[in-house]
């Protein structure tokens, strides 16, 4: 170690410039990369719509991505508040987005379980087609997002053509612990809950992540040591399917 | 290459590696191990940032005042760590989003800064970039040998590619599971230092 003395103005002189230079690299680095990563994210979300949607999308291209979505995906604009979808186009429109503009976003129920706080004035769902010819509707893919223990958990689930039955749930975006909460990824809970029912007779969510074993349709496994992580996807999956969320729009589905 | 070169790459690599002998950087290579894909990003992304943080730590060695050493070690890691963290997001996101947290947990790497305090501090650039390389280097060896293990054994697959027939696909192997949670990297890493050891007796330590 160097024996110079260094004074305190030098000292502080030094620290100042390090920050100064080190956070010149990283700021560089974050707004030179921006696009290419934001580009990620989409391509990313597409993904999980199709994989949701049960479309097989292992050994595929980012373009052949991009045809699936096209030919078998179709967006629909839903108003979670009247007229919220006015002069939108499905498929340009960007919720996630809309949630950051004044004026296109409005304030979730207070004390919601879910923990929504900003609702958008306009949401996207996905009908997914048969096939390539066959345009009638296979699945409705609902976008879900709430709170688990760290962070918020952003999601689609599918529902199968007559609305009873999920056939399909993914996050794509959380930060939830690694092996605990982070399990949301595991593919082997993700299918589980196929084939479960969202729904009660009279078409109100009835649903839960219980602890344990799931005893009925209406349940599906915990993740185990990580009990707030599962409490929040109940919250959120009853939150979107509810009467705050898509529930108006998919009771009009079913009649 | 000359004997001293050759000694700051190697070395690290079995006489002194960091994980088997000095036991830094177990965490992540916990958690990293379950793929070789996603093992080779976190060697990489390691070893890079250890290599860069040396240099530059070197470079500045004699202007950095020893009482705010650690925090300006700490505020030049955590850049390269963010910067390498972007990058992956930028071009390798699939593997970024396995790796989850786990990248922006090289700062925490004890590998990282113990190379820039016990090293980078007292030598000139070059031979401090040569020393961080050999020691991710050394942490890679280990990470890779451990995703090789977990993600045949674990999964019946390398790189992805299954090299097993798993029962559940009409074939006859029955991964193992345990090898796929966290103490099977403890079984693995464990053997590899015992064997390590075994070759080389000066690392056992004193009874």
């Amino acid at each position: 170690m160097s024996q110079t003395q260094f004074s305190t103005p030098r000292i502080i002189a030094f620290a100042s410039i390090t920050c100064l230079i080190c956070g010149f690299f990283v700021a560089s680095a974050a707004v030179a990369l921006k696009d290419k990563q934001v580009e990620n994210e989409k391509l990313d979300r597409k993904k999980q719509v199709l994989a949701v949607a049960g479309i097989d999308i292992s050994n595929v291209t980012a373009t052949q991505v991009d045809e699936l979505f096209k030919s078998r995906i179709v967006p629909k604009l839903v108003d979670l508040q009247k007229d919220g979808c006015a002069g939108e186009d499905p498929v340009t429109f960007d919720q996630l987005k809309a949630v950051k503009i004044p004026g296109k976003f409005h304030a979730a129920p207070a004390g919601n379980k879910a923990k929504v706080q900003v609702k958008p004035n306009c949401a996207t769902v996905y009908q997914v087609t048969k096939s390539d010819t066959d345009k009638s509707v296979d699945n409705y893919i609902v976008p879900i997002e709430g709170k688990g223990l760290w962070s918020t958990l952003y999601g689609f689930i599918a529902l199968n053509a007559s609305l009873d039955a999920v056939s399909g749930i993914t996050f794509y975006k959380h930060a939830e612990t690694p092996g605990l909460g982070g399990e949301v990824d595991n593919p082997k809970w993700k299918a589980s809950w196929k084939g479960k029912k969202p729904f009660n007779a009279n078409f109100d969510v009835d649903f839960k992540v219980v602890k344990g074993m799931a005893q009925n349709d209406h349940q599906v496994d915990g993740l185990s040591g990580a009990t707030l992580t599962s409490n929040g996807v109940t919250y959120l999956v009853n939150f979107w399917l509810g009467n705050d969320g898509f529930g108006p729009y998919l009771k009009s589905l079913k009649k | 290459m000359s004997t001293e070169t050759r000694g700051l790459l190697l070395d690290p690599l079995f006489d002194n590696n960091p994980i088997a002998l000095q036991v830094l950087g177990i965490c992540s290579a916990l958690a990293v191990t379950t793929k070789l894909e996603t093992a080779l990003v976190m060697s990489l992304a390691v070893t890079v940032v250890t290599a860069c943080s040396n240099m530059a730590i070197s470079i500045i060695r004699n202007q950095i005042p020893p009482s705010i050493r650690i925090i300006v070690q700490l505020v030049v890691i955590a850049s390269l760590v963010i910067v390498t963290d972007q990058i992956l997001k930028a071009f390798l996101f699939d593997v970024s989003k396995q790796l989850s947290v786990f990248v922006g947990l090289i700062i925490t790497n004890c590998i990282v800064m113990g190379r820039a305090e016990a090293y980078a501090m007292q030598n000139p650039p070059i031979p401090s970039f040569l020393d961080g390389i050999g020691n991710g280097l050394g942490y890679s060896v280990v990470l890779i040998l451990v995703a090789i293990v977990r993600e045949i054994f674990g999964a019946g697959k390398i790189l992805g590619m299954q090299v097993l027939p798993l029962v559940s696909d009409g074939g006859w192997y029955v991964p193992n599971g345990l090898l796929l949670l966290s103490p099977g990297a403890f079984f693995l890493i464990a053997a590899f230092i015992f064997t390590v050891r075994t070759f080389k007796p000066a690392q056992r330590e004193a009874e």
